[in-house]
């Protein structure tokens, strides 16, 4: 499927990076759905727990069915009031995944992120259910796409373990910052006001609007460093915000995760090591292609 | 309702009545708009909540995303819901003495089509961890009153577990009577939640009305366990400091359990410790007069409830079971309570009593519920010398569906058809058990 890594040439028209994926919808039936409904390709498996899809049916029904609708297309009766708009699990494709950009996420992504929840967005976290059930629904969600039948999830991309917070990292990372242009869209000081900021789209072709590091809000896909690692090395599929696991070296993308936690509000080891530092904001002009 | 020859069925009616249609349920499609929800992602049917609406509740009517905070809402969002109830309904008592007819003791039945009171609710967030609820509501023919007025502190210092509430408001019952899911003029109300054996007048401890105090609550972050403890004015929740200056405790806690696809199921405990007065300096007519009659209440003496919860969930069936424990102090054990300065008449004794209570689901699916309970008072002492021991001894059944054809983010609408029945050892006025049954159809609405 399609794969968005950071490229940039492309990054120089933002804009058209969501306007060029814009996807058709998957034609996918009900009938076809009932029939994966039945196939192995559509259980779960989570540690030692096997989701049953069907299992789901009313679960889903009963939480879900409002916004994501009755086939998975995203399509539910509260969908024309929420933006960004629901996930359309027939075409599988997924921000929150430990796996590389335009691959399918594991089964762990999807149960994770449904508990989770996706801050800046109408999607609670949906932490009350079981395991059992949260696993059932990873099934369920997975009968919706003609994709589960046919690829399997992509490998998870490894991290190395967490190195320990230097200056000397804090300051790599901000030159990492400047140099893959995390900043043309997340700002000098991210605060979500790059110049390609108020560009962007998403695969459907609405305007988003990219995280902003000095609000703090919660990541859609996790709070910790590591997902924090994650989050840029796979890409949030369906977005601009790209995948950058061929332009960042994995030691390098852990002095990123400690300059970006630099940027946020709250106060942080990396933000004590790095005060006496005196960092000043990158310089857009001095940076570039 | 009734002819007002019969004052024994109407008192009790009335009485009934009231209780039912104060007991203002919070099914709020202001909050399905909000966030874009259906009712059924919070209530198990509603108004009853579910595990994720106790959840949502406990966080301060919040999701826990930035959502939360009223400043996502279009300007023209108000948060406000009605709801009220068109029915008709039968209701019979065996033995109802009457000053007509040739003899003591006649049954009587009255029918037809009647409302309900109405609710109005208000609530949600003023900020984010800031939240809100008035509800005003009437009885069936327009009287108003303050059912619940509260705002909250959410998630202090960053943290579930302490969150603390002001008002009026529902006392933390796992299982509320306030969302009830039956609505005769029997069942609207939980009689575990209100009993009191016959001549007890300490009407102060009633589980089941809401309360006016301040809460403590806490939680984790996915509500598995959960704890309050809330302090509270001995007054019924009757506003303008109407009777002594006692005061009440209230204490709750309880666990989930995660059990697979079964679901999640939880045992809690609460206890209420308090005290209330016995007599009061002014009846209603002189200088400190309330709205409640009396004031300048005196001598304080002490209740206590204490109860243990379940919520059992089996798929499709679930199962609410509440057991307590009540014990009055011994001057509460006659109408009017004795006062607290005149010596105890001989034989007197403190009443204390048990309730059990199994309330059963079968969810259909998210859109037809049917539903039965059971409650049993049992008196364990009498207050009062020479009275027969089982006097007062209560069993209650119900059943009924409620069928919601319109279940959408922005208003609910159910079908519901109820029957119950009481029995009450002892009570008609020749001394015999009284009995009586209601039944309803009726069409629920919010909006
Ligand atoms: C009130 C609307 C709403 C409800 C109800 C809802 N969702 Fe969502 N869901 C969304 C929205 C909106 C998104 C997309 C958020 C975004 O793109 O940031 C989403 C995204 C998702 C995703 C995709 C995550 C990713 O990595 O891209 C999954 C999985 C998901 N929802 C599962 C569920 C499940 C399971 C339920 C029911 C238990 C549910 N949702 C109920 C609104 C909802
Ligand atoms: C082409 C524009 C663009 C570039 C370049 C870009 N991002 Fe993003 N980023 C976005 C957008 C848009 C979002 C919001 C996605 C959403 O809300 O669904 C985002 C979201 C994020 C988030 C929040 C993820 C979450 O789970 O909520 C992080 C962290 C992030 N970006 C880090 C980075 C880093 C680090 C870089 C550089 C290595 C970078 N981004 C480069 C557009 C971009």
């Amino acid at each position: 499927m399609r794969r968005k890594s950071f490229d940039c040439r492309r990054l120089a028209a933002a804009a058209a990076v969501g306007g060029m994926s814009l996807l058709g919808r998957a034609q996918v039936t009900e009938y076809q759905q009932h029939q994966w409904l039945n196939t192995p390709a559509a259980s779960s498996h989570i540690g030692n727990l096997t989701g049953r899809p069907k299992a789901a049916a009313m679960v889903y029904r009963r939480y879900c069915v409002v916004c994501h609708g009755e086939l998975g297309d995203g399509n539910g009766e509260s969908a024309q009031w929420v933006d960004p708009k629901p996930r359309d699990f027939t075409l599988a494709i997924f921000k929150c995944r430990s796996t590389p950009t335009g691959t399918l996420p594991t089964d762990e992504d999807i149960y994770d992120t449904i508990a989770r929840g996706l801050d800046r967005s109408n999607m609670p976290p949906w932490n009350t259910f079981t395991r059992q059930e949260r696993a059932d629904l990873v099934a369920w969600i997975k009968h919706f796409s003609p994709r589960w039948q046919t690829e399997k999830p992509g490998q998870r991309i490894e991290i190395p373990p967490e190195p320990e917070i230097t200056p000397e990292r804090i300051k790599a990372g901000q030159d990492v910052y400047a140099r893959v242009q995390c900043w043309k869209c997340h700002g000098a000081e991210g605060r979500a006001n790059g110049p390609s900021a108020s560009t962007l789209q998403d695969d459907l072709g609405r305007p988003i609007l990219p995280y902003n590091f000095a609000e703090g809000g919660r990541f859609k896909c996790g709070t910790t460093d590591r997902d924090l690692y994650r989050i840029f090395m796979t890409g949030m599929d369906g977005t601009p915000m790209p995948s950058f696991a061929d332009n960042i070296k994995p030691e390098e993308a852990w002095n990123l995760v400690f300059y970006l936690r630099t940027l946020q509000p709250f106060p942080s080891k990396q933000k004590e090591i790095a005060k006496p530092l005196g960092l000043k904001p990158i310089n857009p002009n001095a940076t570039g292609p | 309702m009734t002819s007002s020859r019969n004052t024994v069925l109407a008192a009790l009616l009335s009485a009934a009545f009231l209780l039912t249609f104060s007991s203002s349920a919070s099914a709020l499609p202001a909050f399905a708009r909000k966030y874009g929800l259906r009712c059924s992602a919070c209530h198990e049917a509603w108004p009853m909540l579910n595990y994720f609406g106790q959840k949502f509740k406990d966080n301060g009517y919040q999701l826990m995303n930035d959502r939360d905070s009223p400043i996502w809402q279009n300007p023209s969002y108000w948060p406000a819901t009605f709801r009220i109830t068109p029915q008709w309904h039968r209701e019979s008592t065996d033995k109802v003495s009457v000053d007509t007819a040739l003899t003591g003791l006649q049954q009587i039945t009255s029918h037809g089509f009647d409302l309900s009171g109405l609710d109005f609710h208000t609530g949600g967030t003023l900020e984010k961890n800031v939240s809100f609820y008035v509800l005003p509501s009437s009885d069936s023919s327009g009287n108003f009153h303050f059912e619940t007025v509260m705002a909250r502190l959410d998630n202090l210092f960053g943290s579930s577990w302490l969150n603390l509430k002001l008002g009026k408001f529902e006392l933390d019952n796992l299982i509320s009577e306030k969302r009830i899911l039956t609505l005769t003029n029997i069942s609207g109300v939980y009689q575990t939640y209100h009993f009191r054996p016959p001549n007890d007048s300490n009407f102060y401890g009633q589980i089941g009305d809401n309360q006016l105090g301040l809460e403590y609550m806490g939680h984790s972050a996915d509500d598995r366990t959960r704890i309050s403890a809330s302090l509270l004015s001995s007054n019924d929740g009757q506003v303008g400091l109407p009777s002594s200056n006692g005061y009440t405790g209230f204490f709750s806690a309880s666990q989930a359990f995660d059990t697979g696809r079964l679901g999640v199921q939880r045992v809690g405990f609460y206890a209420m410790a308090g005290e209330a007065p016995t007599y009061f300096l002014t009846t209603s007519g002189g200088p400190l007069a309330t709205p409640f009659g009396n004031a300048g209440g005196r001598g304080n003496r002490s209740f206590s409830r204490e109860g243990f919860v379940g919520l059992f969930y089996l798929g499709k069936l679930d199962f609410l079971a509440v057991t307590q424990h009540g014990s009055d102090s011994a001057y509460f054990a006659a109408t009017p309570s004795i006062p607290a300065n005149t010596p105890l008449p001989a034989g007197t004794q403190s009443p204390t009593w048990n309730g059990y209570m199994v309330e059963t689901h079968y969810v259909y699916n998210p859109q037809l519920i049917f539903i039965q309970r059971s409650e049993f008072e049992r008196v364990s002492q009498q207050g009062l010398p020479g009275v027969a021991s089982d006097t007062g001894n209560l069993n209650m059944f119900t059943f009924g569906y409620r069928w919601y054809p319109i279940m959408n983010p922005r208003a609910g609408f159910a079908f519901h058809n109820e029957y119950s029945w009481l029995r009450q050892r002892k009570t008609a006025p020749d001394g015999s058990d009284l009995t009586s049954s209601s039944l309803f159809l009726g069409f629920d609405f919010d909006f």
